[in-house]
C-alpha cells in the first residue's frame, strides 16, 4: 500500500513538475517579454529563440546525463584500472584481445548478428505474405506477433519447458525431446551441446522478433502498387516469381529497416543468455560478459567499460545509417 | 479452365495450411507454459503438458493401520481401510518399493506370515492368526492412474509465498512513473523539434536519431556511479529517472515524426489568431496526437515491464524490491527443477503485458510503422 502512495505520489510530484516547469518558464518569458506593447515585434522575435529550448530543456538534460554522459564517462573509465583510480591507457583492450572469452563472446555475437536477424526477417516476410492472403489472417497474425509482449525472462522460461531433458527412456515433459524420443531418437541435454547451444538460444529471440518483422513487411507489402502486380500476373508469371521477383525487390527498402533494427537488438542480447544458460557451455556473449565483469565477484568498472566501448563501436556504423537516412529525408 | 480452378483452390489449401503451422508453432511454446500452470507438481513431472487431458500414472505408497486399529473376527485378526485417494484407479500394488506393481488389483500377498488383500477399489484387508504388534503400519506401494485435472493451486501458492504478489506490485511500482513522465518531456520538445524553427534543430534531430541506438550496456557504469555520488544509490527513483533517459529518445523520435505530419494551417491559423505556442500545444497537438501518444505508452509500458538488466542494476536485489523479472529468473536458478512454481510465476509476469497487448495492439501496430518504415 505504502508502494502504491510512493508511485502515484511520484506520478503526481513528475507530472506537476512537468507542468509547473512547461508552464511557468513560458509564464515567465511571456511576462518579461511581453508580445504586446511598444516592443511587441522585437519581443516576439526574443522570446521565440529562446522558447524552443523552454520546450526541449529537461529532454535535453534526461538525454545528456542518461545516454551522451554515459558514452563519454565510459570511453573514459576503459581507460581506467577496476576501480576507476588509476590511468591504464589501453590495457584494458590489449587485455580483451587476449582474453578467450571475450573471442568466444565476439564470435558468438557474430553468429547471433548472422542467423537472428536472417531466420527473423525470412520467417516474418512467409507470414506477411500468408497472413495477408486468408481470410483467419488477422488472428494469425495477432498470434504470431504475440511474443513481442513476452519479457526475454519469460521467454526464457518458455523455452526452457521446451528444452528439458529426461532420463532416456523415461516420459519426456520437454516437448522437443518428446519429439526426438518418439521419432526413435535419445533426448538431449539441448543447452549444453556445443556449439549447438547457441543455435537453440538464438530460436527464442527468432521466435519473439518475427511478429515485429511480420508486421512491418505486411504493411510495406500492401503498399505495392497493385499494377506491378496485376502486369505481371497477365504476363503470366507463377506466384513465386511474382513474390520473389516482383514484390520483394519493392520492399528491399524496408526489409533493410527491420533487419538493422534486429540487428540493433542482437547486439544487445542479454536476458536470453543471462537465464538460461549464463554463458556457460561456450555460450557467452558480450552484453552477458560485460555484466560479469561488472558484478560477479569484485567489479572491474575498466574491462566492463571497455566492453560496453566495444559494443557502441559495433552499433555505430547504424547509428551512421540512421543519421544520414533521418537527414535525407529532412532536406 | 477446370484445370486453372483446380491449381487455384489447391493454391488456397496450401497457404491456409503452411499459415497454420506458423501460427502454431508460434503459439505452442506459450499455450505449453499456459496449461503447465494448471497442472499439480505430480503431473508436470509425470508426464508432457501436451498429455494433461489424458490419465497420468504414479507411484506412491500408503500405510495400513497399526496395531491399535486392529480387530478380531473369528480367531483372525483383522486390518483395514482404503489405499486411494478421490479420482484415484489403482493399477497395481506391492510390498517393495522395487516393485510397486508386484501384485494386480484383487490378488493376496503375504506380509511377515499375515495375507494382504488389495481391491480394485483401494479397499485393502490384512489378516492374521497373531494378533498385530506394529506400531507404524505396513506399507502398501500403489501404481496409481488419475484422470487429468487442473488446480488453481500453484497461483495462490506462488502469489503468496514465493513473493510473486509482493513483485507484481514493485513492478507496477516502477513500471507506471516510468511510463507516463517520459511521455510529457518527450512530448514538449518533439513539438518544438517538429513546429518551432531555431537554430540547431536539425543537429538535435540527428542527435535524437543517433541515440536511438546507443546500447543501454554503455549507461550502466558511469550511471550507477553518478547515482551514488549524488546519492539515490539503488531504488525506485534511481530506476524512474533511468527509465525515463532510456526511453526518451524513441519518445521524442515517434511524436515528432507524428507530429511533423499534422495539417500546417490548423497550427498556423491558431498562431495567426494569436494563440501562444503554449496554447496550441495544448489545446491542438496534444489531443491530435493521442495516438502517438498512446503507441510510446504502450511501447514504454512494455520494455519496462519486461525489463531486467536495468532492474538488476538499479534497484536492490532484497525481495522487498525485486521486480518480477528479477524474481523469475531467482527461481531458474533456485528452482530449476520446480516447473509448477516456474510455469506459474512466469504467466504471472507475462499475463499483464499480454493483456495490454491484446487490448491495444492497433496503437502498438501504428507505433512500429511510424518508428521504422518512415525513419528508414
Amino acid at each position: 500500500m505504502e508502494l502504491f502512495l510512493l508511485a502515484i505520489g511520484t506520478i503526481a510530484v513528475g507530472v506537476l513538475g512537468c507542468v509547473a516547469w512547461f508552464w511557468g518558464s513560458n509564464y515567465v518569458l511571456d511576462t518579461i517579454l511581453p508580445p504586446r506593447g511598444p516592443n511587441a515585434g522585437a519581443n516576439i522575435s526574443r522570446a521565440s529563440l529562446i522558447r524552443p529550448w523552454l520546450f526541449l530543456g529537461p529532454a535535453i538534460l534526461f538525454l545528456g546525463v542518461y545516454l551522451v554522459y554515459p558514452v563519454i564517462n565510459s570511453v573514459w573509465l576503459s581507460l581506467k584500472d577496476a576501480s576507476s583510480q588509476n590511468f591504464v591507457g589501453a590495457s584494458n583492450y590489449t587485455w580483451l584481445v587476449g582474453d578467450p572469452k571475450f573471442r568466444e563472446s565476439m564470435i558468438n555475437n557474430f553468429f547471433w548478428l548472422l542467423v537472428v536477424p536472417a531466420l527473423s526477417t525470412a520467417f516474418g516476410l512467409l507470414a506477411a505474405q500468408l497472413t495477408d492472403r486468408i481470410r483467419w489472417g488477422n488472428i494469425g497474425k495477432s498470434l504470431i506477433f504475440m511474443p513481442m509482449a513476452i519479457s526475454f525472462v519469460g521467454a526464457g522460461v518458455i523455452w526452457k519447458l521446451i528444452y528439458e531433458f529426461r532420463e532416456p527412456g523415461t516420459e519426456q515433459i520437454g516437448l522437443l525431446n518428446a519429439i526426438v524420443q518418439g521419432l526413435g531418437g535419445s533426448p538431449q541435454t539441448w543447452l549444453t551441446i556445443q556449439p549447438w547451444n547457441n543455435f537453440f538460444l538464438m530460436i527464442v529471440l527468432v521466435w519473439i522478433q518475427t511478429g515485429f518483422a511480420m508486421v512491418i513487411l505486411s504493411a510495406a507489402l500492401r503498399g505495392i502498387p497493385e499494377e506491378t502486380i496485376e502486369a505481371a500476373v497477365l504476363d503470366g508469371a507463377s506466384p513465386w516469381q511474382i513474390f520473389f521477383k516482383i514484390k520483394v525487390p519493392q520492399i528491399m527498402g524496408t526489409i533493410a529497416v527491420v533487419w538493422t533494427t534486429i540487428t540493433i537488438t542482437v547486439l544487445k542480447v542479454f536476458d536470453i543468455v543471462f537465464v538460461m544458460t549464463n554463458g556457460q557451455w561456450g555460450t557467452q556473449v558480450l552484453a552477458n560478459l560485460m555484466y560479469d565483469w561488472m558484478f560477479r565477484g569484485t567489479p572491474d568498472y575498466g574491462r566492463g567499460s571497455a566492453i560496453a566501448i566495444v559494443l557502441m563501436i559495433l552499433v555505430l556504423p547504424i547509428m551512421i545509417w540512421n543519421i544520414r537516412n533521418v537527414r535525407k529525408e529532412m532536406r | 479452365m477446370e484445370g486453372m480452378a483446380g491449381q487455384k483452390s489447391s493454391l488456397t489449401w496450401l497457404v491456409n495450411l503452411a499459415a497454420l503451422l506458423l501460427v502454431v508453432m508460434w503459439t505452442i511454446p506459450t499455450a505449453g507454459l499456459f496449461v503447465s500452470s494448471f497442472r499439480d507438481r505430480d503431473q508436470i513431472s509425470a508426464t508432457g503438458w501436451w498429455k494433461s487431458l489424458s490419465a497420468t500414472e504414479q507411484t506412491g505408497f500408503v500405510r495400513t493401520g497399526t496395531a491399535a486399529d486392529q480387530r478380531e473376527e473369528g480367531g483372525v485378526f483383522v486390518l483395514d481401510g482404503n489405499v486411494l485417494g478421490e479420482g484415484q484407479e489403482l493399477v497395481g500394488w506391492g510390498t517393495r518399493s522395487r516393485e510397486p506393481a508386484a501384485y494386480q488389483p484383487g490378488d493376496t500377498a503375504d506380509v511377515d506370515g499375515a495375507k494382504l488383500t488389495v481391491n480394485a477399489d483401494g479397499s485393502y484387508r490384512m489378516e492374521s492368526p497373531t494378533a498385530f504388534e506394529m506400531t507404524r503400519g505396513e506399507r502398501i506401494f500403489l501404481t496409481t492412474k488419475s484422470p487429468g485435472k487442473f488446480t488453481l493451486q500453484n497461483y495462490s501458492r506462488v502469489l503468496n509465498a514465493e513473493g510473486i504478489g509482493r513483485a507484481f506490485m514493485n513492478t507496477l511500482t516502477v513500471t507506471i512513473p516510468a511510463t507516463i513522465i517520459p511521455i510529457l518531456i518527450a512530448a514538449f520538445a518533439a513539438y518544438a523539434l517538429a513546429w518551432m524553427d531555431f537554430p540547431g534543430r536539425a543537429l538535435l534531430t540527428a542527435t535524437v536519431v543517433g541515440l536511438l541506438v546507443v546500447p543501454l550496456q554503455v549507461s550502466l557504469i558511469p550511471l550507477l556511479r553518478l547515482h551514488n555520488e549524488i546519492g539515490i544509490g539503488k531504488g525506485y527513483l534511481g530506476i524512474w529517472l533511468a527509465h525515463t533517459g532510456f526511453g526518451l529518445p524513441l519518445a521524442v523520435y515517434l511524436l515528432r515524426n507524428y507530429m511533423v505530419g499534422l495539417p500546417r494551417e490548423v497550427i498556423e491559423s491558431a498562431r495567426v489568431d494569436g494563440a501562444t505556442e503554449f496554447q496550441i500545444f495544448l489545446k491542438i497537438i496534444l489531443p491530435l496526437s493521442f495516438p502517438a501518444l498512446a503507441s510510446f505508452a504502450i511501447f514504454q509500458f512494455l520494455w519496462v515491464w519486461n525489463d531486467l538488466l536495468v532492474a538488476t542494476v538499479f534497484l536492490g536485489n532484497t525481495r522487498e524490491q525485486l521486480v518480477m523479472t528479477g524474481v523469475l529468473r531467482e527461481l531458474m536458478g533456485s528452482k530449476g527443477g520446480e516447473w509448477e512454481i516456474l510455469a506459474t510465476s512466469a504467466f504471472i509476469s507475462i499475463a499483464v503485458p499480454l493483456l495490454v497487448f491484446f487490448s491495444m495492439q492497433r496503437y502498438l501496430v501504428r507505433g512500429l510503422l511510424a518508428g521504422s518504415v518512415k525513419g528508414g
